[in-house]
């Protein structure tokens, strides 16, 4: 097991490379940190002063990967491919436009980002599969038929809808929680409960008719077939046999998510205001700070990598037979 | 009289449509592919989610015919054309593009959504549209009635119009229109075609009678008319499901088989290369490219003559870089599918005949694979329409000049803080996306249902 998870940790460092070297030839190859300062400074503001002092103050006035000026180690250290990219692996991400630390500003704000995506997490999960266990019990009746269309229905509405609409009729007619804002504490509660109710509701269509079709592949299966021979009423086989072996498929999908709740959600943060890594990424984006949008890329793909090592150590736990070596 | 412009985008549209009917021609031929059509064909909803998809396609490709109009000349002198680039949607809309108001104003008004002060007036009023409900005059009692005469004829219209279709078909088919419209009938299910049709072909009707004297969706902050923008955006939405899994495809069935039946070295090598670009989160890696892109359309403005020119390279830019961020899925599956097929007798017996590889991979595993192809191919469209809106209000969607979706719903949101609120924009851009969305997903559920070979059982 240790063993295997080792493995799995260093088979790790090749991607987490890749990345890193994909993200540096897509910020600093495809365009020279002067195309980045004449397109930030402006047309009227560009002069050869004004690129340089750009590039010094965040520090891109080095060489891309190889400073012939300098001597010894210093021709690899003081280049922008190592200052920039390759320290990234040990946390240090730089500042970002605005001065700040980023590694800094990312650890306030995951907290928010927290408040907001495990509660959606949590309960989207629950409310899906009960659904789909209903729907599935329900088989081949009209619950089940207009529950499955009711599903792609929702699925076919825009994920801002469900937003755009949920502050207006909650927050602006009804007048039940602030439209936005937040704040520490027990305080937050009426913040969060929109962003959370409405993030599950949007997220219940497609992920209802995912299981619905996991527990269905599942009911053909032999052993379903014996208990229910055995006579077991068909509430205990869908309980207690096919929720639980259908567990397998439904981890696979599931766990790779748990470490990227870290990252929050781009759209409901920015449209609820709330401080969270998600917002910090949008404002990033529209205000072409690249130093952060940069990070951002670099810890998603470190979490997503986590969430598939996860993945398969959930699967030991989940199946006794999964032996991994 | 006018010079036609074929934008990357449409000659892109056109090779596809013309790779759709090419594909129809040859798999009338196939026998287990006319039966799977034939599947779908029989499917009532399939039918009338096909009939829904069929309309906006049709909106979608008239606005691909692009032109510039020719300016009015001096006699002798060389013709002039005008810098704005057209399409034959713009033309057949003409009215709808050129009675603009100054501002907001809801469906159907007859005044400015906001008051403004009067040249010969103290007081603030709301000015008159300069076009919505102008035939009425000054007496602004008749307007409800005028709706409902407009909304009445519209209907009529639109009825006509569908019975005389109907009877068409039935005279060509040589069926009475009631054996047609019964239940059940064998064959295609035609039925449920011209029952969604009538809804449609009705909308239409009250639209365009209706559209005559009112904006019937209200208008922009520009004064734009919003029915207008939402036909216009049909396009864009088409666009980008379609030639982003035109783009992506080559390269995840490519590699994906490449990697299956190789193995080996090769195999890692793919492996590494999709699990690395999939562990990047999808929508940052989309953002960290289309802001690269986005240095690059800006630090080389000679690249293109016209505005449109450059709005649409970044529309194809969006697909490419969509394309290139999600084929990850695709090879994934196509691999571990090309793994089993490795196994089986047929693929056997070709190696043991010496068959050379390439050639088994073309003619024994490629078809084999074409169903999972055509199901991501499908089930992807309504994905991407959707992530369109996404990304635009994210800000790495298509060029803010770019009518979509997207940009609709972006400019629309500024204004919800507003009281009252400005909603008509966002109804429309949600309504049409919606309809898009649904008619594509319902499909696509009828076309995974006939090709893929678990879900029958």
């Amino acid at each position: 097991m240790l063993a295997y998870i080792i493995r799995r940790l260093l088979y790790a460092i090749p991607i987490l490379i890749g990345v890193n070297l994909l993200t540096f030839a897509l910020f600093f190859v495809v365009n020279t940190p002067d195309d980045m300062a004449r397109m930030q400074l402006g047309v009227k503001r560009v002069t050869p002063e004004a690129i340089q002092k750009w590039k010094a103050e965040r520090g891109y006035d080095q060489p891309l990967v190889w400073n012939s000026a300098a001597a010894g180690t210093a021709t690899v250290t003081e280049t922008i491919f190592f200052s920039k990219s390759v320290r990234m692996f040990v946390g240090d991400f730089g500042r970002a436009d605005d001065g700040r630390d980023i590694a800094r500003e990312i650890a306030t704000r995951m907290g928010p980002s927290l408040a907001i995506a495990v509660p959606t997490f949590v309960l989207g999960l629950f409310v899906a599969i009960s659904f789909a266990l209903l729907l599935v019990f329900f088989r081949a009746t009209a619950l089940d038929i207009s529950g499955v269309v009711l599903c792609v229905a929702m699925m076919s509405i825009s994920g801002l809808f469900y937003i755009i609409g949920g502050q207006w009729l909650v927050s602006k007619v009804w007048h039940l929680v602030p439209i936005s804002g937040y704040s520490g504490g027990v305080d937050a509660a009426k913040f969060l409960i929109l962003p959370v109710i409405i993030g599950v509701i949007g997220g219940i269509g497609a992920s209802t008719r995912w299981y619905r079709t996991i527990f269905l592949e599942e009911i053909t299966r032999d052993y379903v077939r014996t208990a229910r021979a055995k006579g077991l009423p068909e509430r205990v086989v869908l309980f207690r046999h096919v929720l639980r072996n259908a567990l397998i498929p439904i981890l696979t999908g599931v766990v790779v998510v748990i470490p990227t709740l870290f990252m929050g959600s781009l759209l409901t943060e920015s449209f609820f205001g709330i401080p969270g890594l998600g917002s910090y990424t949008i404002d990033a984006i529209n205000a072409q700070d690249f130093a952060v949008v940069r990070s951002m890329v670099f810890i998603g793909s470190v979490l997503y990598i986590v969430g598939l090592l996860l993945t398969d150590l959930s699967y030991t736990l989940a199946d006794p037979r999964v032996r991994l070596q | 009289m006018i010079q036609p412009v074929v934008l990357w985008s449409d000659a892109l549209l056109f090779v596809l449509i013309a790779a759709i009917v090419a594909l129809t021609l040859w798999a009338r031929r196939q026998d287990a592919l006319r039966a799977a059509w034939g599947r779908v064909l029989k499917d009532g909803m399939a039918m009338a989610a096909a009939t829904v998809l069929a309309v906006f396609v049709l909106i979608g490709l008239l606005d691909s015919l692009h032109y510039r109009a020719r300016l009015p000349a001096q006699p002798g002198a060389e013709a002039r054309y005008a810098v704005e680039v057209h399409s034959a949607l713009d033309a057949l809309l003409s009215d709808l593009r050129q009675r603009g108001e100054k501002t907001y104003s809801a469906p159907l008004a007859t005044h400015l959504f906001a008051r403004e002060a009067l040249e010969n007036s103290t007081q603030r009023e709301f000015p008159r549209l300069q076009h919505g409900g102008a035939h009425l005059g000054a007496d602004l009692s008749g307007h409800e009635f005028d709706i409902a005469v407009r909304v009445s004829r519209g209907c009529a219209g639109g009825l006509v119009i569908w019975l005389l279709l109907v009877s068409a078909w039935c005279r060509w088919r040589g069926v009475a229109v009631v054996e047609m419209l019964k239940v059940g009938a064998g064959g295609p299910a035609i039925r449920p075609v011209f029952l969604t049709l009538l809804p449609i072909l009705l909308l239409f009707g009250i639209a365009i009678a209706v559209g005559g004297g009112y904006h019937v969706f209200g208008t922009d902050k520009v004064g734009q008319d919003v029915l207008y923008l939402s036909l216009k955006s049909i396009r864009t939405g088409l666009l980008i499901g379609t030639l982003t899994t035109l783009v992506m495809l080559p390269l995840a069935v490519l590699l994906g088989i490449l990697a299956g039946y190789v193995g080996g070295w090769v195999d890692d090598l793919i492996q590494y290369l999709y699990t690395t670009l999939s562990s990047i989160p999808g929508v940052l890696l989309i953002a960290a490219a289309v802001l690269m892109m986005q240095v690059i359309i800006d630090t080389h403005p000679e690249w293109f003559a016209t505005s449109a020119e450059r709005a649409d390279a970044r529309l194809l830019a969006l697909c490419l870089i969509l394309g290139m961020t999600s084929w990850t899925g695709v090879a994934r599956l196509l691999r571990g599918e090309t793994l089993k097929l490795r196994e089986l007798e047929f693929v056997q017996a070709a190696q043991a005949f010496g068959v050379g590889r390439f050639a088994i991979m073309r003619r024994h595993i490629l078809p084999n694979l074409m169903h999972i192809v055509l199901i991501a191919l499908v089930m992807d469209f309504s994905g991407l329409v959707l992530a369109e809106a996404v990304l635009s209000y994210v800000g790495v969607g298509v060029d803010p000049t770019t009518i979509s979706f997207g940009t609709m719903i972006n400019t629309a949101r500024m204004e919800l803080a507003r009281e009252p609120m400005v909603w008509w924009s966002l109804a429309a851009a949600f309504s049409f996306m919606f309809a898009l969305v649904l008619a594509a997903n319902l499909f696509a559920d009828a076309v995974r249902d006939a090709f893929d070979p678990r879900a029958s059982a």
